[in-house]
């Protein structure tokens, strides 16, 4: 750890290039956090980025196996990490040692271009520590400067794990913590801009009274009229009924649900909390993971290429560049794909190539050759980085001659060659696939229907089927460590090759019985 | 220096190996999920450790991909042929992590898990042979290894670097500085100074469970000798009324009828061993599988003479694995037992069915020798 501290700081050389890299980026229009470069040898490289970019998290076996990929495909010479950067700030950044001075450049660009990214994407601002009750999205204050030392936050997660396994023993904490990361996707990323449910107020349920607005006596019967009253009084008393209810309404944050009401010790819902909110904090990369990657080689390409690079270095960053961008075995690269959509974005704004006359317009050859010379394309990009995610992002620009320039297909499984397969180059299906697995991160959507199911304190989850089925075995596995926290039986309503099913699991053994469609 | 992961990453490893051990007995008993790949990697897949999560089914889901290609052609092309070695990495852009385990680190395990000593080596000779590779550039050489596409990357560089590269005229012509040379390292490889001789009783009572056992037996075998030896050779013999040498695979796959003379196979054996593996320079290890149904004491004794004079000299250790069939009496291993108490290079071992493999190893190679 001291040797650590030690070395990593930045040599003077590629201070002077950090400096002279952020301020192109500051004349290009970014606006990002201070960023604090590290340099590290191969192996601190693999193992912070198995801690997921971070030196200090608490202690988890999944973690040495991500080192243990890391570290073996790079000792394989299979691939190695160029770099690496985490929201928080200030942000910290990473360099390896021994790259050669292009490739820590194009680092340094690539590095500003995320921070841009997470300062100003509305998707992070769930991530800032001291923002309170209901996160605005768009708004921002002047000088916004947020409470973002997630660096510490995860220092603190690691020592609220050690203390729990001082007490409590490894394998015991360790076993919670799977269970937890079982759990892990079940949260609802919209929370934080939605503000904290209303504490239900335990006020008495006597008569319903409605409440009038208020008239004068001869008025009464015009303002407050026999009709609205009775209105009235159905919603009261439909309010009523779903208050009975627990949860009143489904419940898509299942880990809070699981927080404010399993039965956890101390210790436990400390864990299942750390897990959760670690959960938040890595949700939002999940869900810009195009945009940001893109976002990242745009600028970076134009930086490097407009800027940076003195001519002798061309030829590397062009290699290394085409290394980032290569598309192989027919699989989509989200660095590519971003970069080339940010591009569009900008050529069509440039060009007027938007609105309704855009769109209105029947004739390839007058599209073909469509420019108003409006250049708004730089401001259009700026917008759209701060207030897209991946899915609004591909749902609005993503077009069928980009489809058709860059080759896109959707592929699925074929029964009968057994192998996966292309099925389509249709615009709309390839845009429905990939907005379906962009979806929620790719994760199916599970709701908390019923905390009392059958009055008899069991947990019934049920899956929003959007066409694809859970898998099983990884849903009954689930289950268990759903049962595990709950210490009661669970049960999860989905529909499987059609029809309604509801798998259920009480600690012993699965059963899952057809039911009809819950609601 | 050591590394805060490292702890994670001990804990990770005892899991899998925890893994392994566990199922050990199953991978041993039905010879699964063990693959060659390569030179020596063999690919556990783990899926155990993919933390079970609410998620949809790969198959009905499908993506998205980008490239040349026809409707129905299959995407990603290749993996998805390899066959017999799961799904692992068949799905775009999904993360199915594979241990791999080395051959090495296989038997490592293996050892640790049935406590087998390491062989103390015999002290002879170890024979090596020198190869070169080509694995590296250098800035001299003899331009008969000029790498040209190399040296034609750095002309272009410092064309464009010293302005002199025109695109409309593209033409790079590189100076000496600019040569690149392939070079080569010397790699030290030993040559075998250990040979394994299987030989397995094909007479029509040895079914193909009896052989399935033996190939699972000989697999670990051989991985627990390649990990002790640098170098080892294998060599096979079936044998029912005659004896003849065979290649891998058809000693895995032949089966025939008839009578059993187990001397035969003894004295192929023998010959082979006069002729090629003179036991001053080479650790030999036979291994002979049968269900002990020999066609006649006579046979026997001649089998047990050969032993006494001939083999047993000149082997680090004769194993004798006897597996159960149907039919036989199974008289061989109580001979062999009753003539060779004393003789600790004669082990023998029983082998009931495929649970009781893992013992067996354990009896063969417990010793050390």
């Amino acid at each position: 750890m001291t040797e650590f501290a030690l070395k990593t700081s930045l040599p003077q050389y590629l201070r002077a290039e950090q400096l002279r890299i952020e301020k192109f980026a500051r004349e290009f229009g970014l606006d990002f956090f201070p960023i604090i470069f590290e340099i590290l040898t191969y192996d601190q490289m693999n193992e912070i980025a198995a801690y997921g970019g971070f030196p200090n998290r608490y202690p988890h076996w999944r973690f040495g196996m991500e080192y243990e990929q890391l570290a073996k495909s790079y000792e394989y010479g299979l691939s190695k990490i160029y770099e690496m950067v985490i929201n928080s700030n200030p942000a910290y950044a990473y360099l390896l040692e021994g790259n050669s001075l292009v490739d820590q450049k194009l680092v340094m660009a690539h590095v500003c271009a995320h921070v841009d990214f997470f300062k100003n994407n509305f998707t992070f601002r769930s991530t800032d520590l001291d923002a309170t009750g209901r996160i605005d999205p768009v708004r921002k204050v002047e000088g916004y400067d947020p409470n973002r030392r997630w660096i510490d936050k995860m220092a603190n997660h690691g020592s609220r794990i050690r203390r729990a396994v001082d007490r409590h023993g490894v394998s015991k904490v360790e076993e919670f913590i799977d269970q937890c990361l079982s759990l892990e996707n079940l949260i609802d990323p919209w929370g934080p801009f939605l503000g904290r449910h209303k504490v239900p107020d335990d006020g008495d349920q006597g008569e319903i009274e409605v409440p009038r607005l208020r008239s004068k006596d001869y008025m009464e019967s015009f303002i407050n009229p026999e009709e609205y009253l009775e209105e009235q009084r159905k919603k009261i008393e439909e309010q009523r009924e779903r208050e009975k209810r627990f949860p009143e309404r489904p419940e898509r944050d299942v880990l809070m649900f699981l927080l404010t009401h399993a039965p956890l010790e101390r210790w436990e819902r400390d864990v299942l909390a750390v897990v959760r909110e670690e959960a938040y904090y890595f949700f939002p990369q999940m869900q810009t993971k195009i945009m940001n990657e893109g976002w990242a080689v745009f600028w970076h390409s134009k930086m490097m290429t407009e800027k940076v690079l003195d001519a002798s270095e061309i030829v590397d960053y062009a290699d290394h560049n085409a290394g980032v961008l290569a598309t192989s075995q027919g699989r989509l690269n989200p660095y590519k794909l971003g970069v080339e959509l940010f591009r569009h974005i900008e050529e069509r704004w440039n060009k007027g190539q938007f609105g309704r006359e855009w769109e209105e317009c029947d004739s390839l050859e007058a599209k073909k050759h469509w420019d108003l010379r409006l250049g708004l394309g730089r401001r259009k990009i700026f917008e759209v980085r701060a207030l897209y995610s991946d899915v609004t992002f591909i749902d609005e620009f993503l077009t069928p001659e980009f489809c058709r320039d860059h080759k896109l297909f959707s592929f699925s499984w074929s029964n009968r060659n057994e192998r996966y397969e292309i099925v389509s180059r249709e615009f709309k299906q390839i845009k429905d696939k990939l907005l379906f697995q962009l979806t929620n991160a790719g994760n199916p959507f599970i709701y908390v229907e019923d905390g009392n199911f059958e009055n008899r304190g069991e947990l019934l989850l049920r899956h929003e089927h959007q066409g694809v089925d859970l898998r099983s075995d990884y849903a009954k596995e689930t289950l268990r460590a759903l049962v595990r926290v709950w210490k009661r039986p669970v049960s999860v309503a989905t529909f499987s090759e059609g029809k309604p099913t509801v798998i259920r699991f009480d600690g012993r053994e699965h059963s899952s019985r057809s039911s009809k469609a819950s609601g | 220096m050591s590394l805060k992961i490292d702890q994670d990453h001990s804990r990770f490893r005892n899991i899998v190996r925890g893994k392994i051990r566990q199922n050990l007995r199953k991978y041993i008993s039905h010879g699964e999920l063990i693959g060659r790949k390569g030179k020596d990697l063999v690919s556990v897949p783990i899926p155990q450790i993919d933390i079970p999560r609410f998620r949809f089914g790969d198959r009905q889901q499908g993506g998205v991909g980008q490239g040349e290609g026809d409707i129905g052609d299959p995407v990603g092309g290749d993996d998805g042929q390899e066959s017999g070695q799961g799904k692992a990495g068949q799905d775009p852009g999904e993360h199915v992590l594979e241990v791999d385990v080395t051959l090495d680190e296989l038997a490592a395990i293996l050892g640790e898990e049935l406590e087998l000593p390491d062989i103390q080596d015999k002290g002879k000779s170890k024979i090596t042979s020198a190869k070169d590779r080509y694995t590296g550039i250098r800035r001299v050489g003899p331009e008969s290894l000029r790498h040209f596409k190399r040296t034609y990357r750095e002309a272009l560089k410092r064309m464009i670097a010293a302005g002199t590269f025109r695109p409309d005229r593209p033409i790079v012509v590189p100076i000496p500085d600019d040569k690149r040379y392939r070079s080569w390292k010397t790699d030290v490889e030993p040559v075998a100074n250990a040979v394994i001789i299987y030989m397995m009783d094909v007479s029509g009572s040895m079914g193909d469970e009896q052989k399935e056992i033996v190939r699972i037996e000989s697999f670990w075998i051989d991985t627990w000798l390649k990990a002790q030896y640098h170098g080892l050779e294998s060599r096979y013999i079936i044998h029912d009324a005659v004896a003849r040498e065979v290649d891998r695979d058809t000693f895995f796959h032949t089966r025939e009828s008839g009578g059993t003379m187990i001397s035969s196979a003894y004295k192929l054996c023998l010959k082979m061993i006069e002729d090629d593996y003179p036991s001053s320079e080479w650790n030999i290890y036979p291994f002979h599988f049968s269900d002990g149904d020999n066609w006649s004491m006579d046979d026997t004794l001649t089998c047990v003479e050969l032993l006494k004079s001939k083999l047993l000299p000149q082997v680090n250790m004769f194993g004798y694995g006897q597996v159960e069939s149907p039919y036989g009496s199974g008289q061989f291993i109580k001979d062999l037992r009753e003539l060779f108490s004393k003789e600790d290079r004669l082990i023998t071992s029983e082998i009931r069915d495929k649970d009781a493999i893992v013992n067996s190893i354990k009896e063969f190679l417990g010793k050390g020798k």
